[in-house]
């Protein structure tokens, strides 16, 4: 086991520990979406997808 | 009565302009910086350790001094503090993929900026409010934390790829959470604002030269 790789875990685990109470409070207090809201939020990621595969295509 | 609420609206509406100007004003500058330390990093060729243990340090000043310092003016060096070392730290990731194949890193680059701008684009032209992604988001991120924490001890190449896109989706998510937060006056602090983006838009740009690399079929 090197350094490199206990110092990231060290790093990621630091993160989680240190973001888990904004993960407690976003899922308790975050307001419900309709079905809208959610459509409005997935369009534009599916165009991010899109554009990724079209990155890929392209550095082949 | 309706004279008062007009005005106050308005107010409001300054208000929120103002701190999107600004926090847009600041991520240019401080993605600049990082540009130019990155380029310090590369031609130094600093080392993988000393990259990891640079992005530390800035993690370490982003979790406990800007959430100090970010109502202030010493806010403003903290945050160019905290971009330039992450900047510096990504040395070694860009000089590995500038070494194996430069198209890849000109592509996740400019690739980095399109998502941006069409994401941030989108928030503000439909206004719309994505509040309700936050605990979303924030359970998305803890999975991709998760994932990564395994794939350090794991090693698969494929799960690797797999947690890149997951970052890409999360981080995209995160950029329409945050630009509809300031618009919709959730986020004053244009620091802190500048901060989230600016995180957000570097893990795209890591995970995309992953997936890049990976599939330009020179990894």
């Amino acid at each position: 086991m090197d350094w490199m790789k206990i110092l990231s875990a060290i790093g990621i685990i630091a993160m989680m520990i240190i973001i888990w109470p904004s993960v407690k409070h976003a899922t308790q207090n975050s307001p419900k979406g309709s079905t809208a809201d959610w459509m409005a939020f997935i369009k534009p990621i599916l165009l991010v997808v899109g554009f990724i595969i079209l990155l890929i295509m392209l550095v082949r | 009565m309706q004279m008062n609420t007009q005005a106050l609206g308005r107010t409001q509406s300054l208000e929120i302009n103002k701190v999107l100007r600004n926090t847009f004003i600041l991520l240019s500058m401080t993605l600049l910086f990082s540009a130019v330390t990155a380029f310090f990093g590369v031609v130094l060729g600093i080392s993988p350790m000393v990259g990891l243990v640079v992005d530390l340090i800035a993690l370490g000043m982003l979790w406990f001094v800007l959430p100090r310092t970010a109502n202030s003016a010493a806010g403003i060096p903290v945050i160019f503090g905290i971009t330039g070392l992450l900047g510096f730290g990504l040395g070694p990731v860009v000089a590995y993929y500038l070494a194996m194949n430069p198209t890849v890193v000109l592509t996740a680059l400019g690739g980095t900026g399109a998502i941006f701008l069409g994401l941030s684009g989108y928030a503000m032209t439909t206004r719309k409010d994505f509040s309700f992604m936050g605990g979303f988001l924030m359970v998305g991120l803890m999975v991709v934390l998760g994932a990564s924490l395994l794939n350090i001890f794991l090693g698969i190449p494929a799960l690797s790829l797999a947690i890149s896109a997951g970052v890409i989706l999360v981080m995209s998510g995160l950029i329409l959470f945050e630009v509809s937060r300031i618009i919709h006056g959730g986020e004053t602090n244009y620091i802190m604002a500048t901060a989230s983006l600016y995180l957000s838009i570097l893990n795209i740009f890591q995970a995309l030269l992953q997936i890049l690399g990976a599939f330009s079929g020179d990894d």
